[in-house]
């Protein structure tokens, strides 16, 4: 797959520092399982991490550290790999484990004109969805409060500014309106992460808001 | 051990550590990061208490994990940053941190030393450079990996030579992809 629309050196480096809510950390670890590009550029910003660890003033550890340390290392169980999860299907080894399974594990719930969400279990300082938009349909009309992450997993949406296929992240900011359409041919399926709210432009779905935490 | 330690093979010192569980290598590695995780961990705003008692655990996740430790991807310094960063974010942050897919690297990739090498000395380049930059953009990037900042704060522009560590990771990741195809 060809990804044109990539997680910004912002993002990246924050997740690298792990200053994200966990919602975004996911947005940005499912992201790099599909992107070299991103995966080759997180690691130098751990690099930069290395870099100040090695820099960073000595803070002295006690006399009986080491020693303590070594106490430690005794009483821990021996470690064992920890089997990680692999992509299944369209999904990402990081959305494996918050979907519990694969795609036909989802518990969608309707939002109206075939369109579905799943919400995923994240912390509360940012909320995670998939999202299930059939081919040639549109999401609803809304503006945005805070930031929003839409990654494509299947098919494929375009709004007015841009096409976005598999792999690729849109990137929507305070005060942008705008109307995703999904292509036709493949039903679009897509990972969403914002830090606020959406708010929509029409009466319906303002009232399906609270219901549904969209 | 000498008393310069810029010149110190810290890859080794985890090797041993990792092969023959030697006490003597993982003292070395203790003396020179455990200070250095625990002044970390102070400037993300734990208390010396518990930051000491932090500083033990990620050491002993790097005795406990060295298997895991890949010297062609990361430098020593790099791996413990990674160890330091989840530590705090277990314990100050209570957040979640999904990690990326597993590359699966096969088991016949003999570590390549010139790679090791290369990792190595970037780290080395990389705290040259980062020492050097005016006072308030290093505080800036510092203060970001100590987690004081929100993504949007963050100035991703550091002005240190990153292209060179992604470049080198890229092509290694082509290099398996082909492998794999």
């Amino acid at each position: 797959m060809t990804i044109r629309h990539h997680i910004s050196d912002t993002v990246l480096m924050a997740y690298a520092a792990g200053d994200l809510a966990e919602a975004f950390n996911l947005m940005v670890a499912t992201h790099v399982s599909m992107c070299d590009d991103c995966r080759a550029q997180l690691a130098a910003f751990e690099a930069v991490g290395g870099a100040v660890i090695e820099c960073e003033d000595e803070a002295a550890m006690s006399g009986s550290a080491l020693d303590a340390t070594l106490a430690r290392i005794e009483m821990m169980p021996q470690a064992t790999a920890r089997a990680r999860s692999r992509a299944k299907g369209i999904l990402p080894a990081p959305l494996v484990d918050y979907v519990g399974a694969d795609l036909a594990s989802v518990g969608w719930t309707s939002l109206g004109a075939g369109v579905r969400q799943a919400i995923l279990p994240t912390d509360r300082r940012a909320t995670a969805r998939l999202l299930y938009i059939p081919a040639g349909a549109r999401m609803p009309d809304h503006g945005h409060r805070g930031l929003e992450m839409t990654l494509v997993l299947q098919g494929a949406f375009a709004d007015q500014n841009d096409r976005f296929g598999p792999g690729d992240v849109e990137f929507a900011d305070e005060g942008m309106e705008h109307t995703p359409v999904a292509e036709a041919g493949e039903d679009c399926i897509c990972l969403a992460v914002t830090d606020a709210p959406l708010r929509f432009n029409r009466i319906l779905p303002r009232l399906v808001q609270g219901w549904f935490r969209i | 051990m000498t008393t310069d330690e810029s010149q110190t093979d810290w890859t080794a010192l985890v090797f041993r550590v990792r092969d023959h569980q030697d006490r003597a290598a993982f003292a070395a590695l203790f003396r020179h990061f455990a200070p250095r995780v625990k002044g970390f961990l102070m400037k993300s705003g734990a208390g010396a208490t518990v930051a000491e008692e932090c500083a033990q655990d990620v050491m002993a996740t790097l005795w406990q994990k060295a298997y895991q430790f890949d010297p062609e991807r990361a430098s020593v310094a790099t791996w413990v940053f990674t160890i330091a960063r989840n530590r705090r974010i277990d314990m100050l942050r209570k957040s979640l941190r999904p990690e990326p897919e597993n590359l699966d690297w096969g088991p016949d990739s003999e570590p390549d030393q010139a790679e090791i090498y290369e990792a190595q000395q970037e780290t080395q380049r990389l705290g040259r450079a980062l020492a050097v930059l005016p006072d308030k953009q290093r505080a800036l990037i510092e203060r970001a990996y100590y987690g004081d900042l929100s993504h949007s704060e963050i100035a991703a522009e550091t002005g240190l030579p990153l292209g060179t560590i992604k470049s080198r990771i890229r092509l290694a990741l082509d290099r398996l992809r082909q492998e794999m195809t």
